[in-house]
């Protein structure tokens, strides 16, 4: 059975590392729904967070092929109840459509959005939250015309507590 | 006026200074000739071209030292370093430029890949202002590498030159060992640089050698122990982790029967009386037929390659199956691991010697050795001593092997004869076996016996290899005729791409759609080449011939005209299972 995946993966920063963790995925014909990459709290360590919707046991091996990868420290998979995850999404509205008394700040205010700027053309707003709210929010901004939509790849934490200096301070321990 | 005298001072002082520095100095060309030399390389192949040309003025300078050995073709480059790193266990190293000698590159780091041979590729690339400028001799090396290379680097700054080979020599002979390549931009090549070189022991985000769960190894042990017919399978992992003897320790302790995988070939002496033969498509009937009986199987060093289990859904599904695999990845990858070691081989091979009992299977030996007599009886017996009169490869093989003894390096290409080298040439000694298994690439064994033979000069170095083969690197003579290695190449010519015509004949209504080779004359080719050579069509002349070849002090080339449509027997069709093989 195929569910969601986040796969989180704690790397160097090297040039082209992305490609190689990345060529696992389409290689084995697997598509990538969302990735992420950024510095982690270790500093020098960055973070890739990429969902898939797959099997358990094509994940599994894809997580070792990918740990597998000489500059790659350790790679983990969880389904989505293990984490706690959030993507950001930004809509650009025209400012001339809020004038049509639609209750724009009703709607920002139930959807816990936020404005980013406000200029004489348009207006973006700022959401985080799941997929299903940025798109919710989404929705209910259509009557004012959405000009630019963006959503940003999921960022997640897993719930149990593993502390990935502890783990690079545990692996260092436990290798010889 | 003392002011400027000073002046004046301070200024030769600096002057001097920086002379000093300046003379500490060396290319980033010349640093990549030193690393080389600092990681104990003295020989090196290769094909100069625009973008590496610094690195080939570099090596002009350090002939005495590290030998380059000129091929055609930057595939022939790198299958020789495959060839040096298989006989020797060392690293092998090639160098080519940029653009088209970088890519004739690709097939042989696929190659080395996917059989874990530890090779370093140097590859120039165009100044690193015109990347991505489409500028001529220009590809993304990196990016067409990555996929079949165990780690790479584009170097532009020739500072980072003394740590990138460090690491790369480390990465590729360490763990499961692989290809690595490294691509350096020709301004780093010419850019001045302060020379100072640590060799890598560590790299933070890589383990290597995995700390051996011990629970694991007893769990594995009590299975053994337990076990009415237990069976052991091995690979190349035993050769690449220097296992050979707690191999054979294990076995004998043990009392298991075994049998190897096609770059397991070696590992064992083919006259162990528990070494019964090999596994797979072509492999021998009793271990293919018994792997679907035993009830434990150890599989030490191998990765269950799908012409190894035939159809997963019916291999060895009886049995418990313990596996030995210093990489994690390939741990319950095709096969379901009833235990999991993640263990170097020799280590694992040790320990478990020490926990497991002394016991003989004496009746589960026995049907081993029913099925050997079987095999003997409809195969073996009529391919070594056929009594038609067209030659057989198998013959051909057998005298070989008896006129050697074991005491040579055997390489072979891919297809028929492959196989038939695989199953009748006699090994004594490890490392005594190069072929190309996982990839299967045609027109490795020429090129890779160069290397070996480089590699192993005090050795005899038999390259079998089919007209097929044979003629994609067949340009790599001249590889010979430069550089006078003095390798024996029998080819088996049946004038047809043998195997697909075999396959051809099986499962497509012998519609024998573009096999039939229309060959040149081999023998004026090898003249061409300055070689000595000889045709033989006959068997009475083979006997000779073969004497002719092996006593020869310089490379040498034999043809033997072998029957056109002969069959590799046994076999396992495609998707069949492992107990399903066929003997005719």
């Amino acid at each position: 059975m195929k569910e969601q995946f986040t796969i989180s993966i704690f790397t160097e920063n090297k040039v082209g590392l992305l490609h190689r963790v990345t060529i696992i995925f389409t290689r084995r014909h697997i598509n990538i729904e969302s990735i992420t990459a950024s510095e982690s709290e270790v500093k020098g360590i960055y973070r890739y967070t990429i969902v898939v919707f797959e099997t358990r046991e094509s994940v599994e091996k894809l997580v070792k092929q990918i740990e597998k990868q000489v500059d790659v420290f350790r790679a983990f998979y969880h389904t989505t109840d293990e984490i706690i995850h959030q993507e950001i999404a930004l809509y650009k509205i025209a400012t001339s459509s809020v004038q049509n008394g639609l209750g724009l700040e009703k709607i920002i205010r139930d959807h816990h959005a936020r404005i980013l700027s406000l200029g004489q053309d348009y207006i973006v707003i700022e959401k985080t939250g799941h997929k299903e709210d940025t798109k919710e929010l989404f929705d209910s901004l259509r009557p004012f015309n959405v000009l630019e939509f963006v959503r940003s790849g999921r960022v997640a934490m897993m719930k149990e507590i593993d502390n990935f200096s502890d783990t690079l301070h545990e692996l260092e321990k436990s290798y010889q | 006026m003392k002011d400027v005298m000073e002046k004046e001072t301070a200024k030769i002082i600096e002057s001097e200074k920086n002379k000093t520095v300046v003379a500490e100095k060396i290319s980033g060309a010349e640093a990549v000739v030193k690393c080389l030399l600092a990681e104990g390389v003295d020989l090196v192949f290769g094909f100069p071209g625009g973008a590496i040309m610094p690195v080939y003025d570099a090596l002009y300078n350090y002939q005495d030292n590290l030998k380059h050995i000129l091929v055609r073709h930057e595939q022939g480059a790198v299958h020789a370093a495959e060839g040096y790193a298989r006989a020797t266990g060392k690293v092998g190293v090639c160098i080519a430029t940029s653009g088209p000698g970088a890519t004739n590159l690709v097939t042989g780091i696929a190659d080395a890949f996917i059989d874990s041979t530890p090779v370093v590729c140097i590859t120039g690339q165009v100044a690193s202002p015109l990347l991505g400028t489409d500028a001529f001799q220009e590809t993304d090396v990196i990016g067409i590498v990555t996929p079949v290379t165990k780690w790479d680097i584009q170097i532009t700054d020739a500072n980072e030159i003394p740590e990138a080979f460090a690491k790369a020599f480390y990465i590729a002979k360490s763990g499961r060992p692989g290809p690595v390549v490294i691509d350096i931009t020709k301004d780093a090549q010419f850019q001045q640089m302060e020379f100072k070189y640590e060799v890598c022991t560590k790299i933070r985000s890589y383990f290597p050698k995995p700390k051996i769960d011990l629970a694991k190894i007893e769990e594995a042990a009590e299975l053994i122990n337990k076990s009415q017919k237990p069976f052991l399978i091995f690979g190349q992992g035993v050769i690449l982790g220097q296992a050979e003897n707690e191999l054979k320790s294990f076995l004998e302790k043990s009392g298991i029967p075994s049998a190897w995988t096609l770059l397991g070939l070696s590992a064992l002496p083919n006259n162990h009386p528990q070494n019964f033969g090999m596994l797979g498509m072509h492999g021998n009937l009793a271990p293919n037929k018994l792997t679907n009986e035993c009830d434990v199987l150890i599989a030490v060093g191998m990765r269950f390659d799908d012409r190894v289990t035939g159809d997963v859904k019916r291999y060895a599904k009886q049995a418990k199956i313990i596996h030995i695999e210093l990489d994690a990845a390939e741990i319950n990858k095709i096969i379901k691991a009833d235990v999991e070691i993640h263990a170097d081989a020799k280590e694992a091979l040790f320990l478990l010697t020490n926990l497991i009992k002394p016991k003989t299977y004496s009746d589960w030996i026995n049907q081993f050795k029913e099925l050997q007599k079987i095999e003997y009886d409809k195969i073996i017996k009529h391919d070594l001593y056929p009594n038609e009169i067209g030659l057989k490869m198998s013959e051909v093989v057998r005298i070989v092997s008896e006129k050697i003894n074991g005491d040579a390096i055997v390489v072979s290409d891919v297809g028929q004869h492959q196989m038939v080298v695989a199953r009748y040439f006699n090994h004594k000694n490890t490392r005594s076996s190069i072929t190309s298994g996982g990839l299967g690439t045609m027109g490795f064994c020429l090129p890779a016996a160069i290397g070996a033979k480089l590699g192993m000069p005090d050795k005899q170095v038999i390259a079998i290899i089919g007209d097929g083969g044979f003629q994609m690197t067949i340009q790599e003579l001249g590889t010979i005729l430069q550089t006078n290695v003095a390798v024996k190449v029998i080819i088996l010519n049946n004038e047809f791409l043998g195997m697909v015509r075999q396959w051809q004949q099986m499962f497509f209504d012998k519609r024998y759609s573009q096999t039939e080779m229309i060959n040149p004359d081999f023998i004026k080719i090898a003249s061409g080449y300055g070689l000595e050579a000889q045709r033989v069509t006959k068997r009475e002349e083979l006997d000779s011939a073969i004497d002719k070849l092996l006593n020869a002090e310089a490379g040498y080339v034999l043809e033997v005209r072998v029957e056109k449509e002969d069959n590799v027997f046994p076999m396992i069709p495609t998707g069949a299972s492992v107990s399903d093989i066929r003997l005719e």
